[in-house]
């Protein structure tokens, strides 16, 4: 008799926590932030039914892993201020893309105006999209693209094929300058697989076989510094002096192969024998580039917040949007002897744009 | 000469080196200029000093884990993490709080290495905290320092990487001027002595093995085992320490995401290439240090080979499931009943 009480009072319990529980679930909905490990700030619903005339935007960050996703996040966060008429809820999602989805869910149970989403990764997509499409709220997608669903108003970011056939054009137009016939190649590729490894790999690989040029080795660096030392030191072994042109798909990987060529004591930039490429386009980076050290960087623009205002006041007055929007990206080179150079791009367009010499503004200016 | 060679082969480093030559051996039949060492730029330049360069951080990890895995039979994962939180620690105090680039000091040097080893150091005591007094499993307490510790390395470094564009900070991770060997070899081997010394020298490495095999039957013969496996813990955390300045000075700044990233695995794999059993216990920090260096090996090896880098870590796979399956007890003893079975049957004809 005693145990069958004692059940019956733990039943009750049991279900009096069950219903407490709940009961705390659907309280934390206002909350807004997803449990991801605490990341999440600004990020507040309660604010958002307060502030009935602003425009709430709810901004859904892969993460923060480099200085480069740092002045992609800052950009967003400028552009969305409350001085600009906005308010925003910004999610950093740590590289975790079930708490991406989440996230964007949140966004849509707390019936924010817009939501601006950097992809994690390309698929999976296509239900929450639709569940945004239900509720009305449009979808604008960042930096990286979204393959499986096209339910979302515009992609802003950048064109890497591009950036990869603006380097080949830069190093012919430089070579023809200054007179060297025998280009030997080594590629100090980024994580592989990523949009930027590939596209930076292709568009440059498809001039060096335009125009004959050799490609000793390609091997990755992983987009770090440590990883760009570790490769190059391998390289000035297996091709000691038979290399004139280095290619490094980020400027964290071009110092790392500085360190490692002045360790071998292989002479590079300006006034050096190799020539020394690189992408991203840092202020670190940049300043190399007005050093000398680095031949030509091509920025991969991380500010990306003035382009999606700009869609959300458009769409705000009723206009139509591009689909896709690429953004301008500006080439930087260490001498003066070249103005601007020619390509035909991705989509397959002749393109003009001017080489900028590195000043102090200039890499000041960089983030 | 059969004999002899059984004998050798009976020796607990026997294994590592074995794996580790048979690493080496793929490169003589490929491309044998990869043992030629010479000077250039006045510093020793060749694949070989760049895998005793290259491996000082894994061999030093390898040192700490292996003590940790004696003593506690787990893994402390956290060690890159801790590595990347030293790294931050140092250059946060080197540049002074928000500056992300410095050709200037803060602090003296010294002070924030030494800081930077301070915050390892801290990091393996709550480790050890956790698995010796409140007794969680080792790879739960140290998954949480595992998570946290680049978060709070990203903090100190206000969210950006921080750059020491200050010569001297360099000469750890590279060379000291004048000398043509790599500084990171010189702290490696201080490291290893300085333990050995402690292992050899007091009763701390029987103290570890014996916590390791039975810890309540070390506690009823008098060893005090929270103190001891504490103790290895520290060792461990400051271990981590150290490799993260090194790390840190070699590409002079700290990047709080990518210093150390994955490197817990590779000094687990080191202890377990190295032949000592995951399972705590008996111990063998030279077939760690071995095994540390042989999987450098492998990698200096892939580059050297220019392997595509999408197939490079299938072949790094294969090399490691040899060298495993090689030392398996399993396979061992499959060996030995194969050999006595040849041996019975030839004594029956």
């Amino acid at each position: 008799m005693k145990k069958r009480v004692l059940a019956g009072l733990f039943a009750t319990l049991m279900a009096a926590s069950m219903v407490a529980c709940g009961g705390s679930d659907s309280g934390a909905d206002g909350g807004a932030a997803p449990a991801d490990g605490g990341e999440a700030t600004e990020a507040d619903g309660g604010d958002a039914a307060a502030s009935g005339e602003k425009i709430t935007v709810g901004f859904a960050q892969v993460g923060h892993e480099s200085d480069w996703r740092t002045a992609s996040t800052k950009s967003v966060q400028d552009a969305f201020s409350e001085a600009n008429g906005y308010d925003l809820q910004f999610v950093d999602c740590d590289n975790d893309s079930k708490a991406q989805i989440d996230a964007v869910r949140q966004f849509v149970q707390n019936d924010v105006d817009y939501i601006v989403i950097d992809p994690i990764v390309s698929t999976g997509w296509d239900t929450v999209l639709t569940e945004c499409e239900d509720a009305g709220i449009p979808v604008i997608v960042i930096d990286r693209t979204i393959e499986d669903s096209t339910k979302y108003v515009s992609w802003v970011g950048s064109e890497f094929m591009n950036e990869g056939l603006a380097s080949g054009a830069w190093l012919k137009a430089y070579a023809e300058a200054k007179g060297i016939d025998d280009l030997n190649i080594l590629v100090i590729e980024g994580s592989n697989g990523s949009s930027a490894q590939i596209g930076r790999t292709d568009g440059f690989k498809k001039y060096a076989d335009e125009e004959g040029w050799t490609i000793l080795d390609s091997q990755d660096g992983n987009f770090t510094q440590e990883g760009g030392q570790q490769v190059m030191e391998s390289y000035c072994k297996s091709y000691a002096g038979k290399f004139n042109v280095v290619v490094c798909q980020n400027d964290n990987e071009a110092f790392g192969a500085m360190d490692a060529m002045k360790a071998a004591g292989v002479s590079y930039g300006i006034d050096g024998d190799v020539i020394l490429i690189s992408f991203d386009a840092c202020k670190a980076g940049l300043e190399y580039v007005q050093s000398g050290d680095i031949n030509a960087d091509f920025m991969c623009y991380p500010l990306q917040g003035s382009y999606c205002a700009d869609i959300i006041k458009a769409l705000e007055s009723g206009e139509t949007v591009a689909k896709e929007t690429f953004m301008t990206e500006p080439w930087y080179v260490a001498e003066d002897i070249l103005p601007s150079i020619t390509y035909t791009n991705n989509a397959g367009e002749e393109v003009t744009e001017d080489l900028i010499v590195v000043t102090d503004a200039a890499s000041q200016a960089s983030y | 000469m059969m004999e002899n060679f059984k004998k050798l082969a009976k020796k607990p480093l026997f294994l590592p080196i074995f794996c580790m030559i048979l690493v080496l051996l793929i490169n003589v039949i490929k491309s044998p200029d990869f043992f030629v060492i010479k000077i250039n730029n006045g510093v020793l330049f060749g694949r070989i000093i760049d895998i005793l360069n290259r491996g000082s951080e894994i061999a030093i990890l390898a040192v700490g884990q292996t003590l940790v895995v004696a003593v506690s039979a787990g893994t402390d994962i956290s060690v890159g993490s801790v590595m990347s939180l030293s790294a931050c620690g140092c250059c946060m105090l080197l540049a002074g709080y928000g500056n992300n680039s410095v050709s200037e000091l803060a602090v003296p040097m010294i002070v924030g290495m030494l800081f930077g080893v301070f915050m390892g150091g801290l990091s393996g005591a709550m480790n050890g905290a956790l698995v010796a007094k409140l007794k969680i499993q080792p790879m739960v307490a140290t998954l949480i320092l595992f998570t946290a510790g680049r978060a709070i390395g990203l903090l100190l470094c206000n969210n950006q990487i921080t750059y020491i564009r200050y010569e001297p900070y360099k000469y750890l991770g590279n060379f000291l001027p004048g000398c043509p060997i790599p500084t990171p070899v010189f702290v490696a081997i201080i490291v290893i002595a300085v333990v050995s010394i402690l292992l050899k020298k007091t009763a701390l490495g029987l103290y570890i093995q014996s916590v390791g095999i039975n810890s309540r039957a070390a506690r009823i013969s008098g060893i005090n085992s929270e103190v001891i496996c504490f103790i290895c813990y520290v060792i461990c955390g400051i271990c981590a320490g150290i490799a993260g300045i090194v790390a840190s000075s070699r590409i002079y700044s700290a990047d709080s995401n990518n210093i150390g990233l994955t490197f817990e695995l590779d000094a687990i794999l080191a202890v377990a290439l190295g032949g000592n059993s995951l399972g705590g216990g008996k111990f063998n920090l030279s077939g760690s240090i071995i095994g540390a260096y042989t999987i450098q090996a492998i990698t200096t090896t892939l580059l050297a080979m220019g392997v595509s880098t999408d197939k490079a870590p299938v072949f790094k796979a294969i090399i490691v499931i040899i060298i495993v399956v090689v030392q398996a007890p399993a396979f061992k003893a499959y060996m030995a009943a194969r050999r006595a079975q040849r041996a019975s049957v030839k004594e029956a004809a």
